[in-house]
């Protein structure tokens, strides 16, 4: 079962440079939530002070009652044992196998016999399609497949909270949609708490049940991804929608000269695009966390646009199961 | 931040750094496996330097001593005074040079890409210390492969200066025995070996918080790794000279 974690007035700094500051947000047990927001705003700072990797100024993060930053680092060694993590660069130890790599928390952590270990590790990379790269060290894979093994290590002790450092970033399209696939899946078998940082916006679109959004040092809005995917905050719908018009410009923010000179122009803001329906479980089954699609705007009375959740957008990427490349189909 | 302050907070971190290894030093499971690896390795890198420079250092400190004795009429200490000179103060020097520059530099650099690359991040992340893990069998092994280190350096040193002493200066070998039976004693060769396990620890401990502090990409690596060396250099010589300071207040002297 996923594990709650609730993040109160949260505020990191480096050198005294404020990096984001009082971000409150609950990842809800079980459910798989998404966090976006554009280059150098802090994601992958977020994810390594939820892991007490780094200390924040101020907040709290607690999970099962224990604040983070408040323990000990003993405490923390015990507290971490409930996360998985997928580093960014995959973060494999460069001197060991990927074999090695994958069994290694197997070895320090648990009393398997070395048969017992060898059975979890194939299974994992199985998931991940690395059979065969077992011997390979990581410097001779290619990106892509040391964050696919850098995935496999993430959950080799079934943690009960994974976060994911941009998991897609470096995959080719198809591999996307797999990961994806395997995150939902996996999402329905563990029922763990997922946290996704992505600049993948299909991703972003169709997989989570929540959606966050930092930008200028804040938390923009965090909520369900129907609440973003509606949204008309000139933001969260830029950002979500992957448009140049909007207030975030290619070096972070447009000043209010360039806003006032577009909001003279009359640029005409496009429609917001429909709603996609949310990626299903391969198996058919749903997920404990999942929601009917379209409840959340009828509870709080939104019109979702025109076309959502009929698939009709979308529906050339939910039929990739029969395609010749399976997840298996790695370097065999 | 000003610059007296960062030195102090370095310090004061570096020596929080240095408790944390000494309580990793308790913790169980004793990471033998790395300890056995991380000996070998640092001794591998650092034999065969350490008997090539102590040949010329004996030879030297011979040549030094058999003039300067001559001129104060006392030949027959010459390999008293060579011996011990080695024994005492050249060989853990030299001991001292050899393990910070060829292992301490080796350390900081393992140390330092694993952290840029994000392992040391992983590794706390699965739940494992990497100042128990990995730090603390690299202090230990640096210990061990000194002190072993610093007994090859003494014999290959004494040799060098005894065959300098017997063979180019005309010295005979029963006057350089017996003179070193006269002056030297037991102690001499355990403040060596101590200077040399001291010079060990503070050898890895310098490298591996230089290393796992390391940040701003390979080039922060090179930077730390330059200044691993340094502050080890340094650091060494004031270890040195306290440790030779207390052992000629506390263990008395032959002869005087
Ligand atoms: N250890 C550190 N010391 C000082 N500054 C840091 C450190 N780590 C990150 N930063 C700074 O914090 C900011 C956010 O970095 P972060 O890597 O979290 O961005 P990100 O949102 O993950 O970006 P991307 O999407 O490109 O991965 C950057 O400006 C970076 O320079
Ligand atoms: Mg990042």
């Amino acid at each position: 079962m996923g594990v709650e974690v609730a993040v109160q007035g949260l505020t990191k700094s480096f050198n005294g440079q404020p990096v984001w500051s009082d971000i409150s947000l609950t990842l809800p047990a079980g459910e798989i939530s998404v966090l976006l927001g554009p280059s150098g705003t802090g994601k992958s700072v977020f994810l390594k002070t939820l892991v007490g990797l780094l200390r924040p100024d101020r907040g709290s993060i607690v999970i099962e009652g224990l604040d983070l930053p408040r323990l000990s680092e003993r405490a923390l060694y015990e507290v971490r044992k409930l996360f998985g993590v997928l580093f960014q660069d995959g973060a494999l130890f460069g001197s060991m196998t990927i074999y090695d790599n994958v069994a290694f928390p197997l070895r320090e952590h648990t009393r398997k016999t070395e048969a017992e270990i060898r059975a979890v590790v194939t299974e994992k990379l199985d998931m991940v399609g690395l059979v065969g790269a077992e011997r390979k060290l990581p410097g001779e894979i290619s990106g892509g497949m040391r964050k696919r093994a850098g995935l496999a290590r993430a959950l080799v002790l079934d943690p009960r909270i994974v976060l994911f450092d941009e998991p897609d970033s470096g995959l080719d399209p198809v591999r996307t949609a797999y990961l994806n696939q395997l995150i939902i899946d996996l999402n329905q078998r563990t029922e763990a708490t997922f946290l996704i940082v992505t600049h993948d916006i299909n991703t972003a679109r169709t997989v989570p049940d929540n959606i966050g959004l930092i930008y200028h040092g804040h938390l923009a809005m965090f909520g369900p991804r129907e609440m973003l995917l509606s949204s008309t905050e000139p933001v969260v719908r830029q950002f979500l929608n992957a448009q140049r018009i909007g207030p975030i410009g290619m070096a972070e923010e447009k000043d209010a000269e360039e806003l006032a000179a577009e909001a003279q122009a009359g640029v005409e803001l496009p429609p917001l695009p429909p709603i996609p329906p949310q990626l299903p479980p391969s198996d058919g089954r749903p997920r404990r966390a999942e929601r009917p699609p379209g409840q959340w705007c009828r509870e709080h009375g939104v019109t979702p646009p025109p076309g959502s959740f009929t698939g009709a957008e979308w529906s050339g990427q939910r039929d990739h199961q029969a395609g010749p490349v399976g997840t298996g189909g790695g370097p065999r | 931040m000003s610059a007296p302050v960062t030195a102090v907070r370095r310090s004061g971190e570096f020596f929080a750094f240095c408790l944390d290894a000494l309580r990793g030093l308790g913790r169980r499971p004793v990471q033998v496996r790395e300890f056995v690896q991380q000996a070998w390795f640092i001794s591998s890198v650092s034999i065969l330097p350490a008997a090539l420079v102590s040949i010329p250092f004996g030879a030297v400190i011979a040549l030094q001593l058999g003039s300067l004795v001559r001129q104060l009429g006392a030949q027959s200490f010459t390999g008293a005074a060579s011996v011990l000179a080695v024994v005492r103060e050249a060989g853990p020097i030299v001991t001292a040079l050899i393990i910070a520059g060829a292992g301490g530099s080796a350390i900081c650099a393992d140390l330092g890409s694993r952290k840029i690359r994000e392992e040391l991040d992983a590794m706390q992340v699965l739940g494992i210390d990497p100042i128990q893990r990995l730090v603390v069998p690299r202090v230990l092994a640096s210990m061990l492969v000194a002190v072993l280190l610093n007994g090859l350096v003494s014999v290959v040193g004494v040799s060098g200066g005894y065959a300098f002493n017997v063979v180019m200066q005309g010295g005979t070998p029963g006057a350089y025995l017996a003179s070193f039976q006269a002056l030297g004693q037991l102690p001499d060769l355990l403040v060596g070996e101590v200077k040399a396990l001291l010079f060990g620890a503070a050898a890895a401990l310098v490298a591996s918080y230089k290393g796992m502090t390391a940040k701003g990409g390979p080039k922060g690596v090179g930077d730390a790794v330059n200044q691993s060396v340094v502050i080890t250099f340094m650091l060494l010589f004031a270890l040195n000279f306290l440790v030779t300071a207390v052992y000629f207040q506390v263990v008395p002297q032959k002869g005087s």
